[in-house]
């Protein structure tokens, strides 16, 4: 349990995906621009993330995984090299069911999240939090904790963001600097602070 | 020919993908600490990026519009697939330091913009030196921020130490900040800087416009 809870610290802060590993990047800068946004995307990320992370993790330990096919008489195969097709197409389906599953159910939420589902498919976050599981070979609690971890960690970081930018607006930037320069520099900041987490450990 | 000129090497300075387009910023900054690792990185970019455009390209005509994206996901990531493969196969040491961004390629958005804005409006030939140039605008920012990153944070350019550092009975301090990820923000923000310098179009609108003091005291 301690080793879970060491885990989902560390997913949130020292290895936050956004200001540590550069992931999310694209849609990190171009939808900060206000909270209400961010805080949307941010649920979105989370809530995919919690669902991905384990299915891959599932999918590389029971078909993947070189002899995991075993318990369908095929000792021998090893189809590890077939990973990145397959990650990628689980995250689209599973984002594609969650749309429509949420348009049916919870059409209050669909509304609030619409826009920025779809998004989500080709947000490097999601892939990479697959891609890191596999690496460090999770097991499946760990990886449900994991792709919590992360998703959280990335909405922190977007919306803290998010919340500055919205008062950046007022100040008076050099002319080369505005919009984008800017934003790149006040996400090196923020990065430095997160640097001071890298000590933490539960 | 004119075109294709232009074409090739618009994404360069002009429209760069990085600096104006934001795409491709997520795995650009991680593999950024050493030249060695980012060349390789940006050959493998490139070469997805152009036969990615490409391949989509020419089945445009085929491809029904309501599942295109996933048409050209599957494309891309059987390139990256090869491209992973290969590095494994030929520069095992390499496909080890660059990780998962190999694998990340798939969701760069380089590739998925270029594939959707490009390919599926032009021509195969045109698409694939349009992908060679997205690919090179890319290759430029991330040699760019390598070589500060390593030059001064390591003293050293290729793994070749340049300036003698300190550990090893020289006169560098290396600057260990150049290593860490906030760095590589720091060296992005001011390529934009420079580039919108000189290129005064791509300069933002400001949302408010401060007004000069009016006051005595406040001068």
């Amino acid at each position: 349990m301690e080793a879970l809870i060491s885990l989902f610290i560390r997913a949130v802060f020292v290895e936050n995906m956004a200001l540590a590993f550069f992931l999310g990047m694209c849609t990190f800068l171009a939808l900060s621009k206000k909270v209400s946004a961010a805080i949307g995307l941010g649920i979105a990320v989370i809530v995919v993330q919690t669902i991905t992370v384990p299915v891959n993790n599932l999918l590389f330990n029971f078909v993947l995984r070189e002899g995991a096919l075993a318990w369908a008489g095929f000792p021998d195969a090893d189809l590890s090299f077939l990973g990145y097709l397959s990650y990628i197409g689980v995250i689209a389906a599973i984002v594609q069911i969650l749309e429509m599953v949420l348009d049916k159910y919870f059409p209050a939420l669909y509304n609030a999240l619409g826009v920025f589902l779809p998004l989500i498919t080709v947000n490097c976050a999601i892939l990479g939090a697959s891609l890191f599981m596999v690496e460090r070979d999770y097991t499946f609690s760990e990886s449900v904790v994991y792709g919590i971890g992360a998703g959280v960690g990335w909405a922190l970081a977007i919306l803290a963001l998010a919340g500055i930018r919205e008062k950046l607006k007022y100040s008076d930037v050099p002319a080369g600097l505005r919009g984008l320069g800017i934003t790149f520099v006040t996400v090196g900041l923020m990065s430095l602070g997160f640097m001071s987490f890298s000590g933490v450990s539960l | 020919m004119s075109e294709t000129r232009k074409v090739l090497l618009a994404p360069i300075f002009a429209n760069n993908p990085i600096a104006l387009q934001i795409l491709g910023i997520c795995s650009a900054l991680a593999v950024t600490t050493s030249v060695n690792v980012t060349i390789v990185m940006c050959i493998a970019l490139t070469s997805v990026t152009a036969f990615s455009n490409l391949f989509i390209s020419m089945i445009r005509n085929q491809i029904p519009s309501s599942i295109r994206i996933i048409v050209q996901m599957t494309i891309i990531a059987s390139l990256v697939i090869v491209v992973d493969q290969i590095l494994k196969a030929y520069a095992f040491e390499m496909s080890k330091q660059l990780s998962v961004f190999i694998g990340l390629i798939i969701t760069n958005c380089i590739v998925m913009g270029r594939a959707e804005a490009f390919a599926m409006q032009n021509p195969p030939g045109m698409s694939f030196i349009d992908g060679v140039g997205n690919g090179l605008g890319y290759s430029v920012v991330l040699l760019f921020v390598a070589v500060i990153r390593e030059f001064l944070g390591a003293g050293s350019l290729f793994g070749v130490e340049i300036l003698a550092t300190v550990n090893n009975g020289g006169w560098y301090i290396p600057n260990g900040l150049l290593l860490l990820p906030p760095s590589a923000f720091f060296i992005i923000g001011g390529f934009i800087w420079i580039l919108r310098t000189v290129y005064k179009d791509q300069v933002e609108e400001n949302d408010f416009t401060m007004k000069a003091h009016v006051k005595k005291e406040a001068m």
